[in-house]
């Protein structure tokens, strides 16, 4: 196998994504810790050098402060909401008998569509004349009303983002759960356990790693919201829904302040990096055998 | 009657009533949207929940020049910038995982750790040196300039992934060809692809979806209008068509119906490319 020890053609082969990553991805990483220094404007030629200025600015922004509760709020609910619903149903299609497949198709499409796609049919189901909504609520004899508050706003985006991944996790805990051995279950029916009682004290358990990486992956993912608030309310009304994502948008191509942009830029990998060092101490716990 | 109920208990009536609830969720809200795509913006303020009183295209036909924007020109451009990312992603990581699978070299181990710490670098934190970079090769403005952005941003996932499928490959077959005289590039493209098609079917949907979805890097990196892909334009429908609800309504249709097909089509693959994609997510 000579050729396969050929470090000339290993270094060509390797060379395309090598380059691509590290001109696309690593540069810009270190640039952006670079530039978070810089007070610098409209993208033009000139920066000047503000030392920590911008992070100062940082501490003391409101919109800094309520996109990074908001991101916590939606980290909390995609915990409990995405992934407790998506586990619920999974137990629960894993008992039927029948429309096993039917359920999976359709509770996992809406995960492939774009968030964009969903922002704006929620945006849609959310409108005042003509909104799904509205159109039950009136259906049922209640009255109109206008969906997106500013007290409501962050509601309104949770909804969508949580909505779309339960199918995501629901897959994941299906094919963890077909792979639990039937026998444990007969020794427990023979204990008289089924039900509620058999998940929580035997399926849960059983394949609580599983749960534990959807976790820290719902964690993490709650860093990536950008669409669906972008398309439904864009951060606002007077940001009450604003994520970071959507806010480094915003200062750095509205505001085209990209100084101050990069120092946003960043805080979500030093978040990032926390965060999953926190999710990957949860998830360490030993894998289950049987 | 009682029949029935010995082989459909009272928990497994609950049961399919969460299922169905659940289910109607995910079905309905399409439905509707896909419902009003056929109606008129008056006929849809009047009753946004009846049926169509004719099935009229009217909407769709607006699509083509609404404000400045053409809906399936954007739908072109995304097949565009959406195929070159595919295309480029499967060849220079299956390069880059073949390297990885098979090769006796040293720095290996330091190349998967290159990838593996790329994977989590978020978009949001390197766009702006990024734009700056695309601006000093001249691409600004052209599909380059979102291609090869999103190609490298998918590029450390796809190679792993790919490296941990050529590696359950059988070695006999590139053994006869080294025997034979065969070179890498050779090896590659006769053997090693061949073996991979069903790691580069999924590798490829997960590519496509995630490219053909992504908002934040097309917003940032394609500002002409002409070359925008489609997700850009859907953002935009809500601020340029004003109340036009019903080619808002067809816009969201044909932005959603390739994937849709894509999904039906090839499910099995879709749901494990996205699955496996998590970390990408």
């Amino acid at each position: 196998m000579q050729i396969l020890k050929n470090k000339k053609y290993a270094i060509l082969l390797l060379f395309p994504a090598l380059i691509l990553v590290g001109v696309f991805i690593y540069y810009p990483l270190f640039a952006t810790f670079y530039y978070s220094f810089f007070d610098w404007r409209d993208f033009s030629n000139y920066k000047t050098f503000v030392g920590l200025d911008n992070y100062r600015q940082m501490i003391e922004d409101y919109a800094v402060r309520k996109a990074l509760v908001n991101t916590l709020i939606m980290m909390v609910c995609v915990i409990v909401f995405q992934v407790g619903i998506a586990l619920v149903l999974a137990l629960i299609v894993d008992s039927i008998k029948a429309g096993y497949k039917f359920f999976r198709t359709v509770f996992f499409f809406p995960v492939v569509i774009s968030g964009t796609a969903i922002g704006l049919m929620f945006y849609l189901a959310y409108g005042y004349d003509y909104g799904l909504l509205n159109a039950i609520a009136t259906a049922f004899g209640g009255q109109k009303r206008v969906w997106v508050t500013e007290n409501s706003a962050l509601t309104m985006v949770l909804i969508p983002v949580i909505w779309q991944y339960v199918g995501f996790y629901f897959v994941i805990f299906l094919a963890a759960l077909s792979k639990v051995p039937q026998d444990i279950y007969e020794s427990a029916l023979i204990d008289g356990i089924t039900g509620i009682k058999k998940a929580v004290y035997i399926t849960i358990p059983l394949i609580w790693d599983v749960i534990a990486v959807c976790i820290s992956l719902a964690i993490v993912g709650t860093f990536k919201v950008f669409d669906i608030v972008y398309v439904i309310t864009g951060g606002g009304p007077m940001d009450a829904s604003q994520v970071l994502g959507t806010y480094l948008y915003k200062v750095a191509f509205t505001g085209q302040n990209q100084g101050y942009a990069s120092a946003i830029g960043v805080l979500i990998i030093v978040l990032g990096v926390i965060l999953s060092a926190i999710s990957n101490k949860l998830t360490e716990r030993e894998t289950i055998t049987y | 009657m009682s029949g029935m109920t010995k082989k459909f208990s009272f928990a497994d009536v609950i049961k399919y009533l969460i299922l169905v609830l659940w289910a109607c969720t995910t079905i309905l809200p399409l439905l509707w949207v896909l419902n009003n795509s056929f109606k008129e913006s008056n006929e849809i303020l009047l009753n946004p929940m009846k049926l169509p009183s004719k099935l009229s295209f009217f909407n769709y036909s607006q699509l083509i020049s609404y404000g400045n924007m053409n809906i399936f020109r954007g739908f072109l451009n995304s097949l565009i910038i959406s195929g070159s990312v595919v295309l480029l992603v499967l060849l220079f990581g299956g390069f880059a995982a073949y390297v990885i699978a098979r090769f006796d070299f040293k720095l290996t181990g330091i190349v998967k750790i290159f990838f593996t710490g790329a994977m989590l670098v978020p978009a949001f934190s390197i766009v702006i040196p990024s734009l700056v970079i695309l601006r000093k090769l001249g691409l600004n403005g052209s599909y380059l300039a979102l291609i090869l952005p999103q190609t490298a941003g998918l590029l450390p996932f796809a190679t792993l992934t790919l490296a941990g499928f050529m590696k359950t490959l059988p070695v006999e077959l590139e053994e006869a060809a080294i025997i034979d005289g065969a070179g890498v590039l050779r090896i590659f493209f006769r053997i090693i692809v061949p073996l991979s098609i069903p790691g580069l079917v999924t590798a490829a949907i997960f590519v496509f979806l995630w490219s053909y979805n992504d908002l934040f890097m097309s917003l940032i990196f394609i500002p002409i209008r002409e070359k925008q892909p489609i997700c850009v334009l859907l953002s935009l429908v809500s601020s340029i068509y004003g109340t036009n609800y019903g080619a808002m309504m067809a816009a969201l249709i044909i932005t959603v119906l390739p994937v849709i097909i894509l999904y039906v089509f090839l499910q099995e693959y879709v749901i494990k490319g996205m699955t496996a994609g998590a970390i990408k997510g």
